[in-house]
Formats: C-alpha cells, structure tokens, sequence
C-alpha cells in the first residue's frame, strides 16, 4: 500500500488539497482511505467518508504530540487500512511539534503551507519542511504572481530539495501534478521508520511539573545566556 | 532545467481553446491566436470572467479550471517548466491584488525575485531600474527601504508593473485593470508600448480598449466575440484620449488642493494630438 503524510499547521489547507487529490486517485482506479489525526476537534472523517464513500478514522492525540501520536498509531492504521482494501492510505496531521517531522521512510511526505503566511515561515517550520518531499502552496488566488514566486523562493532556500508545487485548492487548479507524485510512489515495507531525528530527551513539563524556571526543571534544560545543558543524574 | 530565459523569449504565439461560460454554454469563437505584438483588451461588465480569462492564460490552463479552456503556446501544450520554474515563464501577470502580505524590505523582495526570474542585477542595475519605473507611475516615490506591506494601492500596483516589465521582462504581459489604482495610467500605457510583447489588457476603459489591436468581449463567464478595431475607431482613439487627458488634468488640480475652473476644461489643446 501507498503511504502520504499530509501535515502542516491549522488552516493552511490540507483538508482542501486532499479533497482534490482522493477524486482523481479514485478516477485512475484507486481505493482511498483516510486517517486524520488532530489535537483535539477534527471532522474531516465523516465529510470525506459522506462525500467519497472510503474508509476513514479520526485519532485525537490530547497529551501527546499529534507527531509522536503518528509513530504510535500508523502501523495498525496501516493494517486497517489494508483490511479495507486500500491502495492508499492518506493522513492529515496538524503537525503542531514544530522539533518533529511526521513522515515516514518510503511514505510520500507532503507539506500544506499557505502563500499568504509571511515570507519567514518557511524558516520557522523546521523538519516539517525540510524533511517533506513536496511543500504545496496554497491561497496562491490571494497574492500577486511577485509575491508567489518570492515565496517559492523563500521554500527552496530554506529546504533546497523539497519540490514545489502551487495550487488554488477551491478550484483543484495545480492538483493533478500532485496526484502523479502520489501515482509514482512506491508501497510502503513492513519495517517503517521516521524520518529524521527526533528531538532529543523527555521535558519535564510534558509529564506534568508547571513550575517556571529552569532551577525547578531535570534533565536538558536551558537558562536564558545558555545553550541547552544536562540537569541531574 | 532544460529552459533558459533566451528560449522563453522565442515565444510567437498564445492560442486560447474554447471552453465554456458559467451556465456550460460554450465560448463563441473555437481558438482565438495571439501574436507576438498583439495588444489585446479583455473587456465585459464586473464579475463577467475576465479575470478569470487572464488566470487561465496564466496556470496555462489545460481543461483543468472552472472554465474548461486550453492554452497552446507556439500551438503545443506548454512544457512544465514554464510552471515549475520562475526563470523560464514566460508570462507575467499583474493582479488586481492592490495589497502585499509580504513582511519584507521592496529592496529585499525585487532582489528575490530577480534571483528567482535569474534576471541579472549587479550588471544591469535591474532593482534601481525598477524603482525608477514604478515612481513614474506613483505620486508619492516609493524607496528601497519600504516596508512591501506599508505601499499604498497605487503604490503597490505601480512597483508590480515595473517588477513585470523590468525584473521579469516576459514576453507575455497580463495587466488586470491597471487603470483601477490612480497611478499614471497615460505614462504606463507609453512605457509599456515601448517593449515588443503580447500584452493583454483587462481593462473598464475606453482608452486603453481603442488603443488595442481588438478586444475580446466577455458576457457570463464566456468569451461572447472578438472585435477588431476598425476604421472608424481609430479615428476615434485621439478624441477619446484628448478626453481623457482633460479628466487626468481635473484629476491632478483636486489631487494637489487645487481649484479647477472652465479654463481647465478649455486649456486641454484638441489639436495637439491631431
Ligand atoms: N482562497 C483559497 N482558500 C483556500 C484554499 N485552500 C484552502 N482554502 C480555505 O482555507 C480554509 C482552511 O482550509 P482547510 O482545508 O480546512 O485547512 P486544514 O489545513 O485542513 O485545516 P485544519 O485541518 O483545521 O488544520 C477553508 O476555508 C478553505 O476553503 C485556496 O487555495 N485558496
Ligand atoms: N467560465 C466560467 N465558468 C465558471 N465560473 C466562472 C467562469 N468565468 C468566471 N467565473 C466565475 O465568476 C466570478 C467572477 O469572474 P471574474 O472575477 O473573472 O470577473 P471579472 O470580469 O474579472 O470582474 P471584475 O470586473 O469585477 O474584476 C468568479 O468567481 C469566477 O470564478
Ligand atoms: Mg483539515
Ligand atoms: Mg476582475
Ligand atoms: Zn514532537
């Protein structure tokens, strides 16, 4: 089966996008299903199971981070995706933990970023971007051509080989080259990986101590002048 | 890449395929072909589709918008770097878009963009030459430290016709009702006409329409006919643009606290064009 991690940060559109590239994976003879995983609301289950007819499912992460929550739940979402008959499988995740990326080894991985975000945001997005094989633009109805291309060129600096590709995704304009990197990808293996290098250690402030102040913190900690350092055993 | 800037520029012809209105009903001609040199007017009352005609000339649409229609250029499917790659496009569009989100310095984002477009800038002074262009057109100048988002309508559209024909220099050059942002419309029509290009016009004003080489009428979404500028409407051209000169004058006098009187009206000569 194919894999395709779609994640970027609330609203840029992924919802939009893969509502144009499930009708086109459908014409070329495929079956779909679609996980999303989100922090705590998502209803994009039921709107694609109403209006394609696939399998979906919904995963809401709550405390961890929707990334890691990925790593927990993709195996078996696998499974029941194969279970389903799928060809492919596509995931729309917030991809809030910004250390993280949530794509996998021999998974397409697919960034949605917005023309309209700013021209640093390319820079602030870390692995998200980097480490995705295709970053879509979306909104590209909402800026000028100058502005489009300044943007791409913000992309490619700040992840030289990711492949860009711009859509309006209201009217499914730009979809259909999106749909052939999908075509084009192989099926996943048995062993999947992520991508990438997790961020290192366990903060204190994920399990539960709200105390601010490095002093009150163990582990990798970091105070203002400093770089990050190891407190405690 | 296997396109250069050079092979971009060997452009000689846009075919526009028919496609087909709001309602399905089909466009009214079959293929419309635009010659290098052509300037053309896209005409048709707000919310007609001729913003929309001018997009799909842009995404060198291929049966994929809303509209249905097919773009050729040189009579073949356009190769997708002119989509992939800034550097080989061979189009530049000038939106209605009369604000920037761009958070960054006008110096910062013309020097992107020439980057993108491989303009060369250190040899030809490209970003200066830009800016000189867009303060022809604006009345307050625009400088190299603005903010992008801090310009003004007129200001912003006036920097975007000078990135389009100086940054850019395309051999295609979509203008989406340039006379909508107060810049100097009479000093963009004459800058413009000294470059060979097709240079399609969205436009409202009867000016810029009879200076074209024809029009292209829009009605629901559909492209209604294609009317050449005949004869009697080249005659025309002067009066129309004597007129309008006269109302830019006007213009100018309320612009700056001044009064205006009937020696205003008079003092536009009618035979100097003539
Ligand atoms: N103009 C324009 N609007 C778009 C485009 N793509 C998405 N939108 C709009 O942007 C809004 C958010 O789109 P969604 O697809 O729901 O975004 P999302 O990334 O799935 O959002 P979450 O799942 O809530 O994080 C909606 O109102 C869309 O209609 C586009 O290309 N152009
Ligand atoms: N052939 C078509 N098929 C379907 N929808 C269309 C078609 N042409 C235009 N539309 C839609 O009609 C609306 C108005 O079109 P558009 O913005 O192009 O009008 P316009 O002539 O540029 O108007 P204005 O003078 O106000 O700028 C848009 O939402 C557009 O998507
Ligand atoms: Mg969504
Ligand atoms: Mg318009
Ligand atoms: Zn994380």
């Amino acid at each position: 089966m194919k894999l395709v991690i779609c994640a970027g940060t609330a609203t840029t559109g992924k919802t939009a996008v893969l509502r144009g590239v499930v009708p086109r994976l459908q014409k070329r003879g495929l079956a779909v299903a679609f996980l999303k995983i989100d922090v705590q609301f998502a209803e994009e289950d039921e709107l694609f199971a109403r209006e394609f007819s696939i399998p979906t499912r919904k995963v809401y992460s709550g405390e961890l981070c929707p990334d890691h929550c990925n790593v927990m739940v993709l195996g078996e979402a696998l499974q029941w995706a194969e279970r389903g008959g799928a060809d492919v499988l596509l995931v729309e995740t917030a991809g809030l933990c910004l250390r993280c990326s949530p794509y996998v080894d021999g998974g397409l991985g697919i960034v949605v970023v917005e023309a309209t975000s700013g021209m640093n945001l390319p820079r602030k997005i870390g692995p998200m971007l980097s480490l995705a094989d295709i970053a879509v633009v979306t909104k590209i109805d909402r800026v000028s051509q100058a502005e489009r291309e300044v943007f791409r060129a913000r992309i490619q600096d700040a992840a030289p080989t990711v492949r860009v590709r711009e859509v309006n995704a209201l009217y499914g304009i730009g979809i259909d080259p999106l749909v052939d990197h999908i075509l084009a990808t192989a099926d996943v293996g048995d062993k999947l990986l992520l991508r990438g290098n997790p961020p290192v250690g366990t903060c204190t402030i994920c399990v539960g101590k709200k105390e601010i102040g490095w002093q009150s913190h163990f582990g990798v900690v970091r105070a203002l002048d400093n770089q990050t350092f190891y407190r405690g055993e | 890449m296997a396109l250069h800037r050079s092979e971009s520029a060997l452009i000689e012809e846009i075919t526009i395929l028919a496609g087909h209105g709001r309602d399905g009903t089909p466009d009214g001609i079959d293929r419309l072909d635009l010659r290098m040199g052509d300037v053309v007017s896209v005409v048709g009352r707000t919310g007609s589709g001729k913003t929309t005609l001018i997009n799909d000339i842009e995404l060198f649409a291929n049966g994929n918008t809303p509209t249905g229609r097919t773009i050729l250029i040189n009579g073949r499917t356009p190769p997708p770097e002119y989509r992939d790659d800034p550097a080989c496009n061979p189009i530049a569009l000038i939106t209605q878009h009369t604000t920037f989100l761009s958070d960054l310095p006008v110096a910062e984002f013309l020097h992107i963009h020439a980057r993108i477009r491989h303009t060369p800038v250190a040899a030809e002074g490209a970003v200066e030459r830009t800016l000189t262009f867009a303060n022809e057109l604006t009345g307050e100048p625009i400088s190299l430290s603005s903010q992008m988002t801090e310009l003004s309508g007129g200001q912003t559209r006036a920097l975007l016709i000078a990135d389009a024909t100086i940054i850019c220099d395309t051999p295609i050059v979509l203008l989406d009702e340039v006379e909508n942002a107060g810049i100097n419309r009479s000093r963009a029509l004459e800058l413009l006409r000294g470059y060979r290009k097709i240079f399609i016009f969205v436009t409202h004003d009867p000016r810029i329409a009879l200076l074209s080489d024809y029009r292209i009428v829009l009605k629901d979404g559909r492209i209604d006919q294609v009317l050449h500028t005949d004869a009697g409407e080249r005659d025309l051209a002067p009066i129309v643009c004597q007129f309008d000169d006269m109302l830019s004058h006007l213009r100018d006098l309320i612009r700056l606290g001044h009064r205006v009187t009937r020696s205003d009206v008079a003092s536009v000569d009618v035979e100097k064009r003539t």
